[in-house]
């Protein structure tokens, strides 16, 4: 694990993507094949399952360490995350010894299933064995938590640099479903494996800070409702019938609901959508809400399936007949997925997302402006004469998001940050009037400069009133404004409210306590919202 | 029950029988100073008492002050107190006090550090009843690798840089670890310094310390005249017109928080070497036993949790609140970066 050490360190070590691909392009080149397949899967999301949970990982590593549980946990609360807290606190190792990345892994998948004697005994081993960092990355690919920084298009141009194969080529040749542990490195490369059932990789719009005005003549564009839903690709080709997720996570079996659709839709075709819990009676989307329901669970309750049917609205076509269409303009592929559509029988969960018709940019805004009604987050932008390009490229498409709702709220809590944020107060909960109180409704943990967030945490330190493991109660008197895209009843939450995507949006030093808002004032949007 | 020999009050330390403070952080007529960073000796008491090596950073610090010398071990009385300072490992001059009032002696450590560094005065266990130590790294995830195994790790870094064409600059506190850094690294070529750093450096040459040659950067020292240079500088000129100066330059800060990968990701900069002027874990255990003390209080870092290993151990542990580790020299946790 030295070599794939010393990647880490390389691309941990530099903010500069030139130095990144550069250190990846030599892994590539250098590193033996077996690693190289492995790496690749590591930076494309493909982990190994977790062998050991982290309960275990603890108690085995405070023994080790000869600490108390409690001491075990104030180092973890510092230092944020439990694979280098592990690291930190073991004993450097008596002898060091090279295992490879592929031999380490495979020993962890041997693992799996084994009696907790035997489990611990290997971790234990491979602990006296490693130095620092490869023992931290040992202990991330443990948890199951690896992730190393690298954008999807970095690693395509790194590895077209190390083996001459073009980028385009490569980015969809590592999607779908390819096995690490049975792949070889050549057989990756080649795109000999991974069936029918691949996805292109997903194009994505960029956020339209300014409105539309500067983008020209509104005629040189397509509008349609931006979804709240989960962005998937579906993928009907002879013997194969799939749905993934943007996240490039195969969800075929979360939606039995949309398996009819593999018997009408016509070989060899690749839509783009929107998947949405359908509400049939009001004829739009219910809340992300009810979708989430579906997401976490392996098999759907019939219930769920009844209360919450999946709907795909289709946005885009990107495969016709089995031809790859995505370099043709973006009006032809439309026209082409409404043909297709059309000659759909009824009563399938698929109709095309419907194209918003508007003569000017002020026609465009005003549409817009009823978004929420609609069930949609604001609209969506794209260029007409556009490809569907790879990942997000500035210029062709743009989405127009509603303005988030806001509000003012008094932070209550703060809790410790992770990761990078180690020892910064980042996570706060935040309070709203109620009457003579002050109710905790939401937490939020983005949105402020690190410098804000830097002088806070002194403040935090300087004014805890009480501290309950990681969290510390503060004093009622730094106000945010809070933003948030939702808002829904919800009885498990003291407040009876519960906020979608909550951020801070401003510290606002220039309000004091007694000008946030009150708990009624956002009850009052509940009617609002959809 | 009798006074305590020391209490603490909202200026500081103070010793009842003595009638003095020691390292307050607010003006007091007559003070004892452990160290010359800037949390601990501050401006504006009556009268100064420092070892003999640490006054002439002081008064460089401090300009105009009624300030008197002493040597390591040697014992004053000051009214009915015991008083001597004795070497604490931590910067060149630092010192533990030790206080001792009808048989019973307390001593305050300072900052300290119990790792040898070549430079600063070795630190000694001081035997005593009370200790009040500092916990800046009191948690078990800091642990020093040895001195000698880091100076190798920056000497690796700064060649690969210079093959690669580029200046080194390490980000480290002016006083101490500048120092400490020089004198580990100068042998392996000419060391180029910034303005603040190198006041430091000149004064504790002038006093003696065995300090390797270094330059000064001024406008006519670049990249040009001297390719492939290591740079010290405090940790407010990584990233800024300074260095670009320098430029191509790569950057890495120099401290015991770059442990933790969070901290190191917090500034921006992918490089951290971890080496402080604080005792690890493991050396704050060794020197606390090594007191013999039975009382200890504890100051200065994770004080909580590191009061509470001490009541487990056995010892009789409390916290004292103070306002050491609060400049920007002092080795508190850094601030975060100019940008993400
Ligand atoms: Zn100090
Ligand atoms: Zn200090």
């Amino acid at each position: 694990m030295r070599r794939f050490a010393a990647l880490f360190a390389a691309l941990d070590g530099t903010t500069k993507t030139g130095a990144k691909t550069a250190a990846l392009a030599d892994y590539f080149r250098a590193a033996p094949e077996p690693d190289r397949v492995w790496t690749v899967a590591l930076l494309t999301g493909r982990r190994p399952k977790r062998a050991v949970n982290s309960t275990e990982l603890r108690l085995w590593a405070a023994e080790v360490a000869g600490i108390p549980d409690w001491l075990f946990e104030e180092s973890y609360t510092v230092v944020g995350d439990l694979a280098e807290t592990i690291a930190l606190l073991l004993p450097p190792p008596a002898t060091t010894a090279d295992l490879t990345l592929d031999h380490a892994i495979r020993g962890l998948i041997a693992l799996t299933g084994q009696p907790a004697e035997a489990r611990k005994a290997a971790v234990l081993t491979a602990w006296a064995q490693l130095p620092a960092t490869e023992r931290f990355l040992y202990n991330k690919l443990l948890t199951g938590g690896f992730r190393m920084g690298v954008a999807q298009g970095l690693l395509t141009r790194a590895l077209a640099q190390a083996t001459g194969v073009e980028e385009a080529t490569l980015a969809h040749r590592l999607m779908g479903n390819w096995d690490p542990a049975r792949i070889t490195f050549p057989a990756l490369i080649a795109g000999d494996e991974g069936g029918d059932a691949r996805p292109y990789p997903f194009a994505l719009a960029s956020q339209l800070e300014d409105g539309p005005q500067p983008l020209g003549p509104p005629q040189d564009w397509l509008a349609e409702w931006k979804w709240d839903g989960i962005r998937g690709q579906l993928i009907a080709r002879p013997g194969a019938f799939a749905l993934w997720s943007r996240g490039e996570e195969l969800i075929t079996d979360r939606f039995p609901d949309l398996a009819p659709l593999a018997d009408f839709l016509p070989p060899g075709t690749v839509i783009d959508g929107e998947v949405l819990a359908w509400d049939a009676a009001a004829q739009r989307p219910h809340p992300f809400a009810q979708l989430q329901k579906r997401i976490g669970r392996k098999t759907v309750p019939k219930t769920l399936l009844a209360e919450a049917p999946a709907r795909i609205l289709a946005y885009d076509l990107l495969e016709d007949a089995g031809q790859d269409i995505r370099d043709q303009p973006l009006a032809h592929r439309r026209a082409r997925l409404t043909q297709i559509l059309a000659a759909l029988p009824p009563g399938l969960p698929l109709a095309a997302s419907p194209a918003l018709a508007f003569p000017t940019w002020d026609a465009l805004a005003e549409t817009r402006a009823t978004a929420r009604a609609e069930g949609a987050e604001g609209v969506m932008l794209k260029r007409a004469a556009s490809p569907y390009f790879q990942g997000r490229k500035r210029g062709d498409w743009w989405k127009w998001k509603l303005d988030p709702w806001t509000v003012d709220a008094v932070m209550l809590y703060a809790q410790a940050g992770h990761g990078r944020r180690a020892n910064l107060y980042t996570d706060f909960t935040f309070g709203v009037r109620d009457g003579n109180e002050i109710v905790p409704f939401t937490k939020a943990y983005s949105g402020l400069t690190d410098a804000e967030f830097n002088e806070i945490t002194r403040w935090v330190q300087k004014n805890t009133l009480e501290r309950f493991g990681p969290v510390r109660k503060v004093p009622a008197e730094l106000v945010f404004e809070i933003g948030f895209e939702g808002i829904q009843a919800s009885p498990r939450h003291k407040s009876g409210i519960a906020l979608r995507f909550p951020r801070m949006l401003r510290w606002r030093r220039d309000k004091g306590v007694d000008e946030i808002d009150t708990i009624d004032s956002l009850r009052a949007l509940l009617t609002a919202a959809p | 029950m009798a006074t305590p020999v020391l209490t603490f009050t909202d200026r500081g330390i103070y010793c009842p029988a003595g009638d003095f403070h020691i390292d307050p952080w607010r003006p007091v007529p007559r003070a004892l100073i452990t160290h010359g960073h800037s949390d601990h000796a501050r401006w504006g008491m009556g009268a100064y008492l420092a070892t003999d090596q640490a006054l002439p950073v002081i008064r460089k610090r401090l300009g105009q002050i009624t300030a008197e010398g002493i040597a390591y071990g040697e014992t004053r009385r000051i009214g009915g107190a015991g008083v001597s300072f004795h070497p604490a490992g931590h910067v060149p001059g630092s010192a533990q006090i030790k206080v001792t009032v009808g048989g019973e002696s307390w001593v305050v450590s300072g900052d300290y550090k119990t790792e040898p560094d070549g430079l600063a005065e070795g630190f000694q266990p001081v035997p005593c009843h009370a200790f009040i130590s500092e916990c800046t790294f009191g948690l078990p995830i800091f642990r020093w690798e040895p001195q000698p195994q880091v100076m190798q790790r920056i000497l690796d870094w700064w060649q690969a840089n210079a093959a690669a064409g580029k200046t080194s600059i390490l980000g480290a506190y002016s006083f101490g670890k500048a120092q400490r850094l020089m004198a580990g690294l100068g042998v392996h070529g000419p060391i180029l310094t910034h303005g603040a750093v190198e006041e430091m450096t000149q004064t504790l040459r002038d006093q003696g310390y065995a300090l390797p040659p270094t330059i000064r950067v001024t406008p006519d020292v670049t990249a040009k005249t001297h390719p492939g240079a290591l740079a010290i500088a405090p940790p407010s000129a990584l990233g800024s017109a300074w260095s670009a100066r320098l430029g191509p330059v790569e950057e890495a800060f120099v401290s015991g928080w770059m442990a933790v990968r969070g901290i190191r990701r917090r500034r921006a900069l992918g490089t951290g070497f971890v080496l402080s002027d604080h005792a690890d874990w493991q050396g704050l255990n060794d020197a606390i036993r090594a007191t013999g003390a039975s009382r200890v209080f504890v100051t200065h870092g994770y004080t909580a949790p590191f009061r509470h290993w001490l009541d487990s151990q056995g010892y009789d542990a409390g916290i004292v609140e103070t306002q050491f580790g609060d400049e920007a020299e002092a080795e508190s946790p850094p601030d975060p970066p100019l940008a993400e």
